[in-house]
């Protein structure tokens, strides 16, 4: 298929994107049970079902690649902090829902460009599997599209708690495009598309559903960096603790 | 008042002759009020078992099966909201249910008032519970009144896929190394004779019996239903080599049932009455959501009246 350093590379950026939806699944699911209405119990617990089944999926292709006998359920349950290399912006604690609301409208948007241009992926693996991921994501991003409107358009109250949500994540949005040392090498073949193109479209589609809602963009300079490298916020060590325990306590047996 | 008895009769005939009542029908008063308790009753259990269950989803020790649990718990909510829709059929209203629920005026099932304290307890409760939960819907899916039957076909079907999940979970446990193996009998110990107690209390001291099951709101009684539930389940248990927690269990040749040894009730009474393990934290914890959602429920209400207002002037 792909020479060795391709395929290595293409194992990195498959367990970062993977590790992003696992751990972004993970805080969706703590809403299970504790929405602010019915339906939204539902639909938090199906967002958060579609985000660990894509990530299951492509921690199986990586797992694949890599052809070390490991499986997904290794790296989802068996690596430390400094292993994972997800993006800080879902490893932050779900807040409130205006906090859940705005991560999840941010990282949509982002995920839906992205898996967009992963259709045309030239490894077929990636675009077979992102033609039903992007499908996924469309309706995980209208529900969070509706979700802003109605919360940046609804009371004063809710415009309040968006826009200091919106203020409070702004500073992990910029880590949304990097890809940490894979990026170059693999969209010179053709396998990942150019961050730059997707921040420009992300930008726009984000300001326009805020411009609609009076929501503002932060003026801010500082921009969290390196969870593509293992370098996280203090939370993700609790969030893995929890999340790891019952595999870990009882390991290399079948559940 | 002879309108009244001549529509009664109607309505007893059309039961009779096994005839479904749909909402717009005539009703007597209390055929109605006994649906919305049971009907609100059951989504209630629907709602706050979400916690129990939710409460080891970020602890599953696989992704597998934290896919799976998301889903069913997901799935528990769909039928809170089916039921709830079928409560509002009769005139009741979700906003006054879901408060009469907090506020300790409606109750829910006892089940959910006890701890799940392993992961092993998530396959039990697939198992016996949703099990228990088929037993009675099944019967239920049979009932006069329309809505409230239908929604109980299709939640059946959900259910049967849960306890299937529950029990292959179970059974992985039961073949697993000793810590599995502990873990899950430990969790039978616990739910077994609770989950016995979901069909209620012995059919000499179940009050509203008799009137359900002359409008075929309930078409067998408890104690039936209990034991199907049991000669179901008991084989179930030997199979994967799991120990009933019941010295005085038996099985009659004759009579072809599993005789159980002595419920305790006193320990159901006492759930009943407020003071299990869990029946503070649980409403608590419901009340917690719905007091901090507030704000997120008038914001879209508003949203929506602004949409509607726009529409009209365009």
């Amino acid at each position: 298929m792909f020479e060795k350093k391709i395929e290595e590379n293409l194992f990195q950026l498959l367990v970062q994107i993977a590790d992003d939806k696992l751990i972004l699944g993970h805080r969706l699911s703590e809403w299970c049970g504790h929405a602010p209405i019915l339906e939204e119990d539902i639909a938090l617990a199906n967002i958060a079902l579609d985000n660990i089944g894509q990530a299951n999926s492509l921690y199986q292709i990586a797992v694949k690649l890599e052809n070390k006998n490991r499986s997904e359920d290794e790296l989802a349950f068996f690596r430390d902090e400094r292993e994972f290399r997800n993006i800080q912006i879902v490893e932050l604690p779900k807040g409130d829902f205006a906090f859940t609301i705005v991560r999840q409208f941010l990282y949509d948007n982002f995920s839906f460009l992205l898996f967009q241009k992963f259709c045309d992926s030239n490894f077929i693996e990636l675009s077979d599997v992102s033609k039903k991921i992007v499908k996924e994501i469309s309706y995980n991003l209208r529900h969070s599209k509706e979700w802003i409107l109605r919360l940046g358009i609804g009371t004063e109250e809710s415009k309040f708690n968006t826009q200091k949500a919106i203020d409070k994540i702004w500073e992990f949005t910029n880590e949304m495009f990097e890809f940490g040392n894979v990026e170059n090498f693999l969209i010179e073949k053709n396998i990942i598309p150019n961050l730059d193109t997707i921040k420009t479209d992300w930008e726009l589609s984000v300001k326009k559903i805020f411009d609609n809602t009076n929501l503002q963009i932060p003026n801010i300079s500082y921009f969290a960096s390196g969870g593509r490298n293992g370098f996280h916020t203090e939370y993700l060590g609790y969030l893995l603790a929890e999340m790891q325990i019952v595999a870990r306590s009882n390991p290399n047996v079948k559940w | 008042m002879i309108n009244e008895e001549l529509e009664l009769q109607k309505f007893e005939q059309k039961i009779a002759n096994g005839e479904k009542i749909e909402p717009k029908d005539w009703m007597p008063e209390k055929y109605r009020k006994q649906l919305i308790r049971m009907i609100a009753q059951h989504a209630h259990s629907e709602i706050v078992g979400m916690l129990p269950e939710g409460n080891w989803i970020t602890r599953a020790p696989s992704l597998r099966r934290k896919m799976v649990l998301l889903a069913k718990v997901q799935d528990e909510g769909g039928h809170g909201l089916y039921l709830y829709s079928a409560a509002e059929t009769l005139g009741a209203d979700r906003k006054d249910l879901i408060e009469a629920l907090l506020n300790g005026k409606m109750k829910y099932s006892n089940i959910f008032n006890y701890p799940t304290l392993s992961w092993a307890d998530i396959g039990i409760i697939g198992w016996l519970v949703d099990g228990a939960a088929i037993v009675n819907q099944t019967m239920l899916a049979k009932c006069s009144y329309g809505p409230y039957s239908r929604a109980m076909i299709r939640i059946c079907k959900e259910e049967n896929f849960h306890k299937r999940q529950g029990y292959e979970n179970v059974s992985v446990l039961a073949q697993g190394n000793a810590k599995q193996k502990q873990m899950v009998q430990d969790a039978l110990n616990r739910w077994w004779w609770q989950t016995l107690m979901m069909f209620g209390p012995h059919d000499e001291n179940s009050t509203n019996t008799v009137d359900l099951m002359r409008w075929k709101i309930k078409l067998e009684t408890n104690d039936s239903l209990r034991q199907r539930f049991i000669n179901l389940t008991i084989p179930q248990a030997y199979a994967i080599g799991l120990t009933i927690p019941d010295n005085d269990l038996k099985y009659n040749e004759k009579t072809q049932n599993w005789e159980i040894g002595k419920i305790n009730f006193d320990e159901l009474y006492n759930v009943i009455n407020g003071n299990g393990p869990c029946n503070r934290i649980r409403i608590a914890e419901r009340k917690k959501s719905y007091e901090e959602g507030n704000w997120v429920r008038i914001a879209a209400e508003n949203y929506a009246l602004k949409n509607k207002n726009n529409y009209g002037t365009k």
